[in-house]
């Protein structure tokens, strides 16, 4: 792997860079430090860092840039006739990065010589029989303009790579030359160290800016290419869910969106509650001893994996349910993934979310409020219910809508849990299906993004993001709103 | 004047209160209040009980996978079938495949029911494949490579037995189902019976099913959890190396440098949100950034860290942030008052003294990431099955591989119940894995710990 030799390389520049430059300034102050500027390592880590930083930011944008660029290029080259009938560019670009990958790797492994591999030509050659001997099987012979375009992919990608090489050395060792040359006693070496040290940290930070525009640009872009192909009115307002990769798919958000919320409510009807009133007897009943082990002890619910709880819910609680709804019992609940299977797993996962929200809420209610209540009589429970609660009211409201989001958003406990069959049903033991549950089921697989079917996964995504970020946006607005009554 | 009216005042009011008759109203009030105690400690226990139930159904249903049925076979390694040139020729003896083997293993497990005097309708020694795992061919193929001067002795093996033999023994499968299943029959079981009495056929310990590969969907048996905990450390390597420089860089920044303007509230806004954001959204962001964009193999480790870094990342600037808070002000005055610049104070004394809190969110963050499953649905960790072990190091980021939740999710889905015990037994060592970051979390915090 040339790139890693080439991080690797310049790590070493940089890290003689240190030596040499901390070795000259002391030179030049002949061996007195008082007579430097700043203390010799910031003239080491001067000349360090300039080898190192831009040659690596010039290596990350190289190797992003490139597999773009020679792309389309090729695909630009790639004359219409091609492409089949059948097919699309991008499908025959796939095919191209596979040829090339299968010379590249029949090169590796000396079964083609270097030049035989930029000069074979389909007419000649069985080319998909030399790449089956290498064990890589394509789907079908070889077209020569595929093969051609894929001779030109590999030329074109081993001259960036060689341009690659030689433009990070030179980047590095031309950061190198000139950081140890202005090495001298008068040269601020701290400053302009303490600088590029700042400006790293900038760039740390807005990593998070990053990913929100990636998460933002990702679902946008394949959300459009989405709606290009389905129409958004029936998107979402469609009943019907009925994907079919043939074609003629029914894609209504509808049915999905009522699993969720179904699920949802179910799960709060049971967090919420237990979660409450564990926080209120937590923080005011209970002795400290209890509640220094039944708090972490609930706690422990959050640590648990969702994984866990979804094969809790399809092995456990499923079967239990169907003991007791199922046809041997009450006789409304079919199979065990249902909508309460998954909504009372997701609830006791909740649990803790809701307590320890809420205990940290009602524990910063002042005291004096409760002093002032006893004062005039009040039980413990009546002070709970008219003081504590009102007070701590926006604080709960705000807990329940981020775990409202939490449910919405989890995956796992409903893809085992709930079923697959989207339904718009109001009996909470039939199987319905959630929004998260669908994204799974239409992205794994074979993927070929190209299809109404694999985007829709992105439109469900957008929804998703969009209902949770207006959950948790209006969660912080009612918590900021309110708050500040009581403090 | 008081005196002559007070009686009669006391007279007109409604009844004699004294504070140790409790009226009807106040017995109502502690009846309220005794109720809504009720109330909480009703809603703590369901929460316990809730709590033991998960923990008590992840014990019971797991514990069996750590116990494997094996039989102890003494096999003649017939050099006629093996070796049929006679010379030893290891490229001769490589050419034998596991179809060859496998008569072998029947025979002599034939002849050890003979020799025990077990009486079984099942005359032939083919009739005994339904008892012996298909790993075993290979499990003695692999010696017999390995040593070929074994050929020609009778060397006792200890192979898997079938998985119906082993749901046998550990009452996963039952008599009466065995009568419509067509991988076993209840001859068969009887002889398990007499085996098992004759100390040939036993539960023992599994240690390949925490060090061992996936299988296939017919042998339950055979599968392992190895290659997938591998997968997890490279995965983790990837997350580590990337999120505890960024999210700390990111955090001090925010922390002790960032003037108060719109760019550093976006950069607040954009961290508080994305904790909350959905973790099968970063699933999306990685398939579509990381696979569809960038082309990086799909199922690989590296994509995967890379995902599970940008979900791992909110939760580690945050706790960072926290405990840089927590160093006193005066510690940075000291520093600047003796000409410190502002950076030399922030890395060589804010920041050693946050570092424990730092490691703790850390620990937190990667047990987050270890046992999150969703995202990594979507970049194509499900499906995969992990045969194979990394050649080494820069294989293990960029081949292929499963992560343990994945490969638990991947067990759930399959058909036989088999498999269900073995998602249990999976989920048992995932939940270790986390126990022990906790612990060194909850340790690091306890010892280093400094109240101002």
């Amino acid at each position: 792997m040339p790139a890693t030799w080439l991080v690797l390389i310049v790590l070493a520049l940089s890290a003689i860079g240190y030596v040499l430059g901390r070795q000259r300034a002391l030179q030049s102050s002949g061996g007195d430090s008082r007579a430097l500027h700043s203390l010799p390592s910031y003239y080491g880590w001067h000349v360090a860092l300039m080898a190192l930083v831009p040659a690596m930011g010039l290596l990350a944008v190289w190797l992003i840039a490139q597999p773009l660029l020679v792309e389309n290029t090729i695909s630009g080259q790639l004359p219409d006739s091609a492409i089949p009938e059948s097919s699309t560019r991008s499908l025959v670009m796939s095919d191209v990065r596979r040829v090339a990958e299968g010379l590249d790797i029949a090169v590796s492994q000396g079964a083609m010589t270097t030049d035989e591999a930029a000069t074979l030509r389909s007419e000649f050659t069985q080319v998909r029989e030399r790449l089956a001997e290498v064990g890589v099987a394509l789907g079908s012979d070889v077209n020569p303009a595929v093969l051609s375009a894929a001779q030109d992919y590999r030329a074109m990608s081993r001259t960036g790579n060689l341009m690659m090489t030689v433009a990070v050395l030179a980047i590095g060792l031309l950061g190198f030359v000139y950081a140890l040359s202005r090495t001298a006693p008068q040269f601020r070496a701290r400053n302009v160290v303490e600088q590029g040290i700042r400006a790293l940290l900038v760039a740390a930070a807005s990593v998070a800016v990053l990913t929100t525009l990636g998460i933002v640009l990702s679902l946008i872009f394949n959300t459009l290419e989405f709606f290009k192909l389905y129409s958004a009115w029936d998107f979402f307002f469609g009943t019907t869910w009925a994907p079919s990769f043939g074609g003629g798919s029914e894609l209504g958000v509808l049915p999905l969106l009522w699993g969720t919320f179904y699920i949802s409510l179910i799960a709060l009807l049971v967090a919420v509650p237990i979660g409450l009133f564990s926080a209120v007897y937590l923080s005011e009943y209970a002795p400290r001893k209890i509640r220094s082990v039944a708090k972490p002890m609930l706690e422990v619910l959050a640590g648990i994996p969702t994984i866990v709880y979804g094969l809790f819910a399809l092995l456990t609680v499923g079967p239990m349910l169907v003991q007791i709804f199922g046809d041997d019992g009450v006789g409304i609940m079919q199979a065990s993934t249902a909508v309460m299977t998954a909504g009372l797993v997701m609830g006791i996962m909740l649990i803790p979310f809701v307590s320890s929200l809420s205990d940290d809420i009602i524990n910063a209610v002042p005291q004096a409020m409760r002093d002032g209540s006893y004062g005039l009589g009040a039980t413990k429970s009546e002070t709970v219910r008219q003081v504590i609660l009102p007070a701590a009211l926006p604080g709960i409201v705000g807990a329940i809508l981020l775990a409202a989001s939490r449910a919405i958003g989890e995956t796992m406990i409903v893809v085992l849990g709930a079923g697959a069959a989207a339904r718009l049903s109001m009996n909470p033991f039939d199987a319905m299906t959630t929004v998260t549950a669908k994204i799974v089921s239409q992205l794994t697989g074979d993927a070929d993004f190209a299809s109404a079917e694999a985007l829709v996964a992105f439109a469900l995504g957008m929804t998703l993001f969009v209902l949770t970020l207006g959950l948790n946006v209006f969660a912080l607005f009612i918590v900021r709103k309110y708050r500040e009554q009581y403090e | 004047m008081t005196d002559a009216s007070l009686p009669e005042n006391a007279a007109a009011s409604p009844a004699h209160r004294s504070l140790n008759t409790v009226d009807a109203r106040t017995r109502k009030r502690n009846r309220a209040e005794a109720r809504f105690r009720a109330y909480g400690i009703a809603a703590v226990a369901t929460g316990l009980v809730f709590l033991v139930i998960l923990l008590g159904s992840i014990l019971f249903n797991g514990v069996g996978a750590f116990q494997q049925t094996f039989i102890k076979v003494p096999v003649y390694l017939d050099p006629a079938k093996l070796d049929k040139s006679g010379e030893r020729d290891i490229e001769a003896i490589k050419k034998v495949s596991t179809f060859g083997y496998t008569p072998l293993i029947q025979q002599g497990l034939f002849d050890v029911v003979q020799a025990e005097g077990i009486e079984t309708p099942l005359a032939k020694p083919g009739d005994m494949k339904q008892m012996i795992s298909p790993s075993a061919a290979a499990q003695l193929r692999d010696t017999v490579i390995a040593n070929p001067d074994l050929i020609g002795q009778t060397v006792e093996f200890r192979i898997l037995a079938s998985s119906r033999v082993d749901g046998y023994l550990k009452d996963r499968v039952f008599r009466e189902d065995v009568v419509r299943d067509k991988n076993i029959d209840v001859e068969h079981l009887d002889i398990v019976d007499g085996l098992v009495a004759a100390g040939v056929i036993a539960k023992e310990f599994n240690l390949s099913f925490i060090t061992g590969a996936d299988a296939s969907e017919s042998r339950p048996e055979q599968a392992g959890l190895g290659v997938s905990i591998l997968g997890s450390f490279f995965m983790m390597l990837v997350v580590l190396a990337l999120s505890l420089p960024i999210g700390v860089a990111a955090s001090i920044y925010l922390e002790e440098f960032a003037p108060q303007n719109r760019f550093t509230d976006l950069i607040e806004v954009n961290i508080s949100n994305l904790a909350a954001v959905p973790s099968i959204v970063f699933g999306i962001l990685g398939l579509a950034v990381f696979i569809q964009f960038a082309h990086l193999p799909q199922s690989a480790p590296l994509v995967g860290g890379l995902t599970l870094t940008l979900m791992t990342l909110p939760t580690i600037v945050i706790s960072t942030r926290a405990s840089l808070k927590s160093v006193p002000p005066s510690i940075r005055d000291a520093a600047l008052g003796v000409g410190a610049s502002k950076m030399q104070a922030v890395f060589h004394h804010v920041l050693p003294m946050a570092m424990p809190g730092i490691l703790t969110g850390t620990i937190i963050g990667l047990a987050q990431a270890l046992g999150e499953t969703a995202p990594l649905l979507l970049i194509g960790m499900v499906g995969y099955i992990a045969t194979n072990y990394p050649d080494g190091f820069a294989s293990g980021f960029m081949d292929p591989n499963s992560a343990m939740p994945a490969q638990i999710f991947e067990w759930a889905k399959r058909a036989d119940p088999a498999y269900y015990e073995r998602a249990w037994g999976g989920i048992i060592i995932l939940l270790v894995f986390l126990m022990t970051m906790n612990i060194i979390a909850i340790i690091l915090r306890r010892r280093f710990e400094r109240r101002w």
